[in-house]
């Protein structure tokens, strides 16, 4: 009963932290350090007044590694709140890529055709060339970039997510 | 009068005073000259020259595991920071106390490898609790208050403030330490009433308990040891502790089953593994404790009381976990107890101790009297018998000799054994020692040590005699890295790679070369006569006891093993091969 063998999950978590030098080092420090993983991470200020920042990290683990990471987060001393959206209560998630597509002829106008079904716009284009911005979930814009694939992909910047919880209250 | 009539360096001074540092472990370098200068002139600070960062580091760890206080170290910038590594993440692994302030080259200079410029804060980070960069003179003093809240509170821990030189000359306003009330860091201290009424009716219905203490009754305070101690009469349940816990309860009390763990005592293991309810009361359920951990106390109930959250369920999942103080939890479960009225299962409980009676006459700590060779365990059981009339602390350094100190060295107060448990650091002990001797001048401080471990900082013997600091450097010379050696004999087939030291120095006349003084005893007899004669001597001592250089520390259960395939002595080793899983572990 001592070894949990739960199965591996996917969670978003939202960290509050001071936005002072070296903060996002102590969080990237703390999961090379462990052994943990990081599917994806964005940060930026979030409240310029009190010298907020947000970070997302998307991480997987069992639920005693999950566990685990909330609680060395909540360690690190310039961290004020650990939320793991992914279990309490509903959250939305999002994010962006641009994504850079050169190519001629046919292949040209179909991934134009699937920008237009996927909602992505074109930021930039040229003779051989589109620079389509695309937002979404994780996996909407996986499908786009795979799609874009054989279409002549060249470049992809993608932001990470972004998550929120629903509903009116705060972090 | 100006408005700001401080330098950086005299704010540090007067935030030091304000905090109540009396005494503080250094080494100066260009960086910290303007510290240095303000030290000079002044009387009020204590400043003890090392001779190498990293002993400054493990003398403050000593200071503060000795007294509870917050230990203080100062160092310069580069080589400074890098050398004091060791110490920091030693500290950060036993949970104590420390500030240690670091010299760095101007702020303007950072960044540009300038002379004897290293990346301190990043270096630290990750062997820190917390750690600064001072970029401004006039949030020095409110950082160095913080920086000493967040070494004390909560699980405590070694915190580094690194000063850029145009910080220490830079004139601003000195901040006096307010109540620092810190924006996100707020330690739970008192646990969950609800859930310690849970727990208590756990402990309550318990047939085979067994309360397991760790460092954070030391770290909490004296009246953690008292409490836990009454906790332990209250209920009549058998009490173990770990190497960092050993003093949280009595080492004479009858209830005391002596350490668990690796080296821990037969009926020690087999109690928690057979146990029903286990308690763990500031312990961390290290890999040195639990052994192979999907064969851990298979049918406990476990509680875990602890001031870390990061700490439950980290190793072992728990049933129960109470954050907060152990103190503070200790004493409202036996509030809850009294108000209850409740009695221990006395029936079960008979039946529980009876076991524990059987294994307890196996007598695990038993090794072979002769009178041929000075068997070490001898030594330190002498050392023991000797010594336990005076107020002594015992620090250690790495290996058997450490195991062995555990098990024969009876603490009976709490703060009484520096050891370096979590990070196992060779070379800790003879510092620790030092900073041990600041704190208590009059004491009797013994550093228990094995000849390979003492070289690693048998520099700071130089630091002893400067400042006649009277330790007795007790070396149980085996000629080996012997716990090296040991698992060398036992799972590498006798192939002693690099483990024996071929040209190890006379300590007798390396004592006397330092201005100490030097005795060796060779045979069994010379024993009690040199520990009187340490004891005896206002000086700073190295004995050079010649042991047996084939000792192996028993009990041990070996790596990737269950507390109750313990190998109780060489008998054993035959019958219990080590398994292949075991090999790969450390």
């Amino acid at each position: 009963m001592t070894v949990q063998t739960d199965a591996i999950k996917r969670h978003t978590i939202a960290v509050l932290v001071d936005n002072e030098s070296g903060v996002l080092a102590r969080v990237i420090g703390l999961f090379s350090g462990r052994g943990y993983n990081i599917e994806s991470l964005t940060v930026a200020e979030v409240d310029p007044h009190e010298n907020l920042s947000r970070i997302t990290i998307v991480t997987s683990g069992t639920p005693m590694v999950i566990e685990q990471i909330k609680a060395q987060l909540r360690r690190l001393v310039p961290v004020h709140k650990v939320r793991d959206l992914t279990v309490e209560g509903p959250s939305v998630a999002r994010e962006l890529a641009l994504v850079k597509v050169a190519g001629v002829g046919e292949k040209r106008v179909e991934a134009l055709r699937i920008a237009d079904i996927f909602r992505a716009r074109v930021l930039d284009s040229t003779n051989e060339s589109f620079v389509f911005e695309i937002v979404g979930s994780t996996e909407k814009l996986d499908a786009f970039i795979n799609l874009m694939e054989p279409l002549g992909l060249v470049d992809v910047s993608r932001t990470g997510v972004a998550a929120i919880a629903r509903g009116a209250n705060p972090l | 009068m100006p408005t700001q009539p401080l330098n950086g360096a005299e704010i540090i001074l007067k935030a030091l005073a304000d905090q109540g540092v009396e005494v503080i472990f250094g080494y100066p370098g260009g960086a910290v000259l303007p510290i240095y200068d303000e030290i000079f002139k002044q009387n009020r600070l204590r400043h003890i020259l090392v001779r190498h960062e990293q002993a400054a580091v493990h003398a403050a760890e000593g200071y503060a595991r000795s007294t509870g206080k917050v230990g203080c170290v100062l160092v310069t910038s580069g080589p400074g920071a890098t050398n004091a590594v060791t110490g920091l993440t030693d500290a950060l692994m036993d949970s104590i106390p420390l500030v240690c302030l670091t010299g760095q080259v101007p702020t303007h200079l950072i960044g540009n490898d300038a002379f004897q410029e290293a990346d301190t804060t990043g270096i630290t980070r990750p062997c820190t609790k917390h750690n600064y960069l001072v970029k401004d003179v006039d949030s020095l003093a409110r950082t160095i208050h913080e920086a000493f809240h967040v070494a004390r509170s909560g699980r405590p821990g070694p915190v580094v403030i690194d000063l850029p030189k145009d910080v220490l000359v830079g004139r601003g306003e000195y901040v006096p330490a307010a109540k620092v009330r810190h924006k996100s860091y707020k330690p739970q201290v008192k646990g969950d009433i609800k859930l310690i009424e849970t727990a208590v009716e756990m402990i309550a219905g318990a047939k085979k308990p067994i309360l397991y203490g760790g460092g954070g009754i030391i770290n909490a305070g004296p009246a953690a040891s008292q409490l836990m101690t009454q906790f332990a009469h209250l209920t009549g349940f058998p009490v173990t502790l770990t190497l960092m816990g050993l003093g949280g309860v009595p080492g004479s009390d009858p209830q005391f089953l002596g350490m668990v763990g690796m080296h821990g005592t037969y009926e020690a293991n087999l109690a928690m593994h057979d146990s029903d309810v286990m308690v763990c009361i500031g312990a961390r359920f290290d890999d040195r404790v639990t052994g192979r951990i999907n064969a851990f106390a298979p049918n406990a109930k476990k509680i875990h009381i602890d001031i870390d959250p990061s700490s439950i369920n980290k190793n072992v999942a728990v049933d129960l976990a109470i954050v907060g103080d152990v103190a503070h939890v200790l004493e409202d479960m036996m509030k809850v107890w009294k108000a209850r009225q409740y009695r221990p299962d006395e029936r079960a409980l008979r039946a529980w101790w009876a076991q524990i009676d059987k294994w307890r006459a196996r007598e695990c700590l038993r090794y072979e009297k002769t009178n041929k060779v000075i068997k070490p365990q001898y030594a330190i059981q002498r050392l023991y018998e000797l010594t336990k009339d005076r107020d002594t602390y015992i620090t250690t350094e790495v290996g058997q000799h450490q195991m062995w100190a555990a098990q024969f060295y009876k603490f009976e107060k709490p703060n009484r054994l520096m050891t370096s448990g979590g990070l196992g650091t060779m070379g800790y002990g003879l510092p620790a020692a030092m900073g041990v001797q600041v704190a208590h001048p009059d004491a009797l401080v013994v550093d228990i040590s094995g000849e390979a471990s003492v070289m690693m900082n048998i520099q700071e013997m130089s630091t002893l005699c400067q400042y006649k600091l009277p330790v007795k450097v007790f070396i149980l010379n085996n000629q080996y890295m012997g716990m090296v050696r040991q698992w060398q004999e036992l799972l590498y087939n006798g192939r002693y790679s690099e483990s024996y030291t071929a040209a190890l120095p006379d300590f007798v006349k390396l004592a006397e070369a330092f201005g100490a003084v030097g005795l060796r005893a060779e045979k069994v007899g010379e024993v009690d006569e040199v520990i009187k004669e340490m004891m005896a001597l206002d000086r700073t001592v190295i004995v050079d006891i010649r042991v047996d250089p084939a000792e192996n520390c028993f009990p041990m259960i070996p790596s990737g093993a269950a507390h109750n395939e313990m190998l109780l002595g060489p008998e054993d080793e035959a019958d219990k091969p080590i398994s292949e899983d075991g090999m790969v572990l450390v």
